[in-house]
């Protein structure tokens, strides 16, 4: 008999005596063997419902008509019109064009960057020094949007800012940064990688400290040289860790951090064609000017936006690797 | 043996010159770090005719202390920040660490039917939410948390992530059979939880700890969306608002009453390190989990 006749009589018996003690360890009787359990469960439940899952049923205000924000359930439906005020301005075309853009330059920045220094710091002869330069890498991870929005103002400031301070030393015209949007791609992409690097420095150095010393020694042996061994072993065991990584932040790719485009430029509206995101729009919709059905709408299609990301990576994830992936 | 050693270490090293290139690159990378920071602590310091005269430098010429006398003056304020800040940080980060805890038991638990479900539950709200206008809605309208630190606490008392991170551990440093022989000894389920389990989960749940701190500490959104009462104000959310302030008055010029409120450029970078004091001073303690926690986190199992 093959094993495979074998497995399947197996399952057949396996469907059977699930069938028929369905009646013992149904959702009831569960409830009432695991009583603790559940109860255990409860109180994240409740969190979970009121900040996640009733929520998500507010996505719906997208389709309605929202004159103000004191109605819950504002006043008739409006059809896909919320949809045809967003798309029909120029800030649909900027603020998906600006959540993407930044998001891929962030991805890119924060897979290669923070493995250099990881792999960087693994390598140093003094290992005293490697701690503490991880250290002081980790700092900024640390402050707050608001202290790194002073920082930086710090740096920017017109009249004070050590930018234009240096500028000046060395015979050039100041730049109004608060006014001059070219310069904000730049800045927001420098402001990001000095907050993030130190954390995914730490993520990447687990994984580059656990690579296993005896491949080396045999690789030097063979004649290969540090940076053959780097090359050849160290990378491409930081392969699996990086594509998750990625993959999580591809998942993110619609979301944006409200510290970053919202703070730092200090809200100001010379700089909005270059930090305005799907994020800072909602909130700017909402909050500033109230309009409710434009900012379900804009919300509305992050999410499905996000969503539809989402499962396309768990496919094909799935395909690959069964377990990592997420449903 | 120890002589054999010695070639193969230094066949796995980098040469001396490469060590040093990396060490330079590493210092002036540590420095760009760090300078912003100590820009704004020498600011602080700075004499305001300084400032004026040659702008913001890491070496004053003429130091001040106004920028403190500023803060000692507008201590009420300052001191309710904290307060807000300090009451929010630990009852959120308290609770909802209790609630992760609890909420990750049943999910490492093998015999536990409807792990699989509830642990979707958890990882949907990870990739999918209601978004900004939706949340409010639930928060003012139907909870009617506005100007309710309450508000504050429920933002971050849950994350799936974090509960992720508790289940691995249970999972890999809790053993089935230590829970089956309390059970044949007669234990309930939350004598088991409480008396077993978590006292072994414990470099996970203050690593948990840690990064809910963090985010309570440092949040100044939450504010921004459901706090309008001026004493209800955070230490982050204070500072935003000053940044506001001075932003609107560059709009409105000659407005002089309210120049008057505004802090100086010294006393408001004397706030940013107010403000950032306590987590500095923190950190060495911090690093250790959080180091711990990024790594149990970022290995996904």
């Amino acid at each position: 008999m093959s094993s495979q006749t074998r497995t399947t009589q197996e399952l057949g018996q396996n469907k059977q005596t699930k069938v028929k003690s369905r009646k013992k360890t149904g959702f009831l009787h569960e409830l009432v063997k695991n009583k603790a359990l559940f109860i255990m469960l409860l109180p994240g439940l409740i969190v979970m419902a009121i900040n996640n899952y009733l929520p998500m049923f507010g996505l719906l205000f997208a389709f309605r008509k929202m004159d103000t924000v004191t109605k819950l359930f504002g006043s008739g439906w409006n059809g896909l019109n919320n949809f045809k005020y967003l798309f029909g301005t120029d800030a649909a075309w900027v603020i998906t064009r600006n959540t993407i853009g930044y998001n891929v330059i962030f991805i890119l920045i924060g897979l290669t960057l923070p493995v250099t220094i990881a792999i960087g710091l693994n390598e140093l002869r003094n290992k005293k020094g490697a701690k503490i330069y991880q250290s002081l890498f980790f700092i900024p991870y640390f402050l707050s949007w608001i202290v790194i929005s002073y920082l930086a103002w710090g740096f920017l400031s017109n009249e004070y800012g050590v930018v234009n301070r240096f500028l000046q030393a060395m015979g050039k015209e100041r730049v109004q940064w608060f006014t001059a949007p070219q310069y904000w791609p730049y800045i927001l992409v420098i402001v990001n990688t000095w907050k993030w690097t130190g954390y995914d420095t730490i993520v990447y150095l687990a994984a580059v400290v656990g690579v296993n010393k005896e491949l080396f020694e045999a690789a030097a042996v063979d004649g290969a040289s540090r940076f053959q061994q780097i090359w050849h072993i160290t990378i491409p065991s930081l392969i699996p860790l990086a594509i998750v990584l990625v993959l999580i932040r591809l998942g993110r790719m619609f979301y944006t951090d409200m510290g970053l485009f919202f703070t730092v430029p200090r809200n100001t509206g010379t700089l909005h064609p270059v930090t305005n995101t799907i994020d800072t729009y909602v909130y700017r919709a909402f909050v500033m000017t109230g309009d409710v059905g434009l900012a379900s709408a804009a919300g509305f299609y992050q999410a499905v936006l996000g969503l539809v990301v989402i499962l396309t990576f768990n496919a094909i994830v799935r395909k690959y690797d069964k377990d990592s992936a997420m449903i | 043996m120890a002589k054999q050693k010695v070639p193969s270490e230094a066949g796995i090293q980098i040469s001396k010159p490469a060590n040093a290139i990396w060490n330079v690159i590493f210092f002036i990378t540590a420095i760009m770090c760090v300078y912003p920071l100590l820009l704004v602590f020498a600011v602080s310091f700075t004499d305001e005719t300084q400032i004026s005269m040659a702008g913001y430098t890491l070496f004053p010429q003429k130091l001040s202390l106004s920028a403190y006398a500023y803060i000692a003056k507008n201590m009420a304020a300052i001191t309710r920040g904290y307060g807000v800040t300090i009451f929010v940080t630990i009852v959120g980060s308290a609770i909802g660490l209790l609630i992760m805890a609890l909420y990750a038991y049943p999910l490492s638990r093998e015999d536990f039917k409807y792990k699989a479900f509830f642990n979707f539950l958890a990882v949907v709200t990870m990739m999918f939410s209601g978004g900004l206008v939706p949340t409010y809605m639930v928060y003012v309208r139907i909870l009617h948390l506005k100007d309710s630190l309450f508000s504050l606490i429920l933002l971050y008392l849950f994350s799936a992530y974090y509960v992720m991170i508790i289940r691995t551990f249970y999972k890999q440093n809790v053993s089935t059979s230590l829970i089956e022989a309390a059970q044949i000894d007669g234990a309930g389920e939350f004598k088991i939880f409480f008396q077993i389990v978590l006292p072994l989960a414990k470099p996970a749940l203050a690593t948990v700890l840690m990064f809910s701190m963090l985010m309570y500490w440092n949040d100044w959104y939450g504010p921004l969306l459901y706090i309008t009462k001026k004493e209800l104000y955070n230490l982050q959310y204070l500072m935003y608002q000053i940044q506001a302030k001075i932003a609107n008055l560059s709009l409105i010029a000659n407005s002089p009453e309210s120049v008057k409120d505004i802090p100086s450029e010294a006393a408001r970078m004397a706030m940013a390190i107010v403000a950032i004091g306590p987590i500095i001073l923190c950190y060495p303690f911090f690093q250790r989990y959080f180091e711990k926690g990024i790594t149990l986190g970022g290995v996904k199992e």
